[in-house]
């Protein structure tokens, strides 16, 4: 099992918001910017990677039940957008790593 | 947001303000919130999240304001997104996944795939929409409740 912890903890993820959420389970690994392709194919406690970083992608995550959004890239976050996911309880993540490297930390859990 | 119980179905209605892209899925947030405090099955919300949310951005990309309204009932769920115009000029191109006529800034957005309408009919069990140039646009959607029943978003 997976926890968003493991991230923090092993790689360089840094938790944006959700802290009291560390310890949620991920069970998949999903990439995408288009966010009705993302609302179609995006799994329950999926961790999202996008580099789209405006308030909607919490309105995306918070109504799939989306395990933790990963905005990749060392990518500025808007800060309406971290306003929006404190408020509905949305788990961000931000991390120097690019999609490929955060693939790969998966991979190294576990993840199959 | 306004609630009228009746004798046996919930009203649901939300106002969705065109261009409004900071408050664009407020609408289906709220609309999962009270799905999920009247005990329905998980899938069932998450189909209706999704048709009202690409309800939801439709409306505020591509028309000049409207309203959701839901009406749930015992056997099934009632969506009805309707807008103030100015309406689809060829409804057969509009439902084709990855058309769409969303301006560019829209689409540096992530918005506009052309796949909003399609994952909204994938999503019910009943589809219509009403439209013409220059006139309103309204798209209804109805979802069972029976929980074995087909389950168009299983992927």
């Amino acid at each position: 099992m997976i926890i968003i912890k493991d991230l923090v903890d092993k790689y360089d993820f840094r938790i944006v918001t959700g802290e009291e959420h560390i310890n949620r389970e991920i069970r998949g690994l999903y990439c995408c910017d288009l966010l009705s392709w993302v609302m179609s194919h995006a799994k329950q406690q999926d961790a999202w990677i996008t580099v789209q970083t405006h308030t909607n992608i919490v309105a995306v995550a918070a109504l799939l039940d989306i395990g933790c959004i990963i905005i990749p890239e060392n990518i500025t976050i808007e800060s309406e957008t971290i306003s929006k996911a404190v408020e509905e309880g949305v788990v961000i993540l931000r991390t120097p790593l690019s999609a490929y490297h955060i693939f790969c930390c998966f991979q190294e859990l576990g993840l199959k | 947001m306004e609630n009228k119980i009746s004798s046996e179905s919930l009203k649901l209605e939300f106002e969705v303000a065109k261009e409004d892209f900071s408050r664009a899925g407020e609408a289906s947030s709220n609309i999962k919130k009270v799905l999920r405090q009247l005990g329905i099955d998980a899938q069932i919300i998450r189909r209706v999240a999704i048709a009202t949310y690409e309800a939801e951005i439709n409306i505020v990309i591509h028309s000049e304001g409207g309203k959701i309204t839901l009406y749930i009932y015992p056997e099934f769920i009632q969506i009805t997104a309707a807008d103030k115009g100015p309406g689809i000029e060829n409804i057969e191109l509009a439902m084709k996944e990855g058309f769409s006529t969303a301006s560019n800034r829209v689409r540096e957005l992530g918005f506009g795939a052309g796949m909003g309408l399609p994952n909204m009919k994938r999503c019910c069990d009943t589809f219509t929409i009403e439209s013409e140039r220059g006139k309103s646009t309204v798209v209804t959607m109805l979802i069972n409740m029976n929980k074995g029943g087909d389950n168009h978003d299983n992927h």
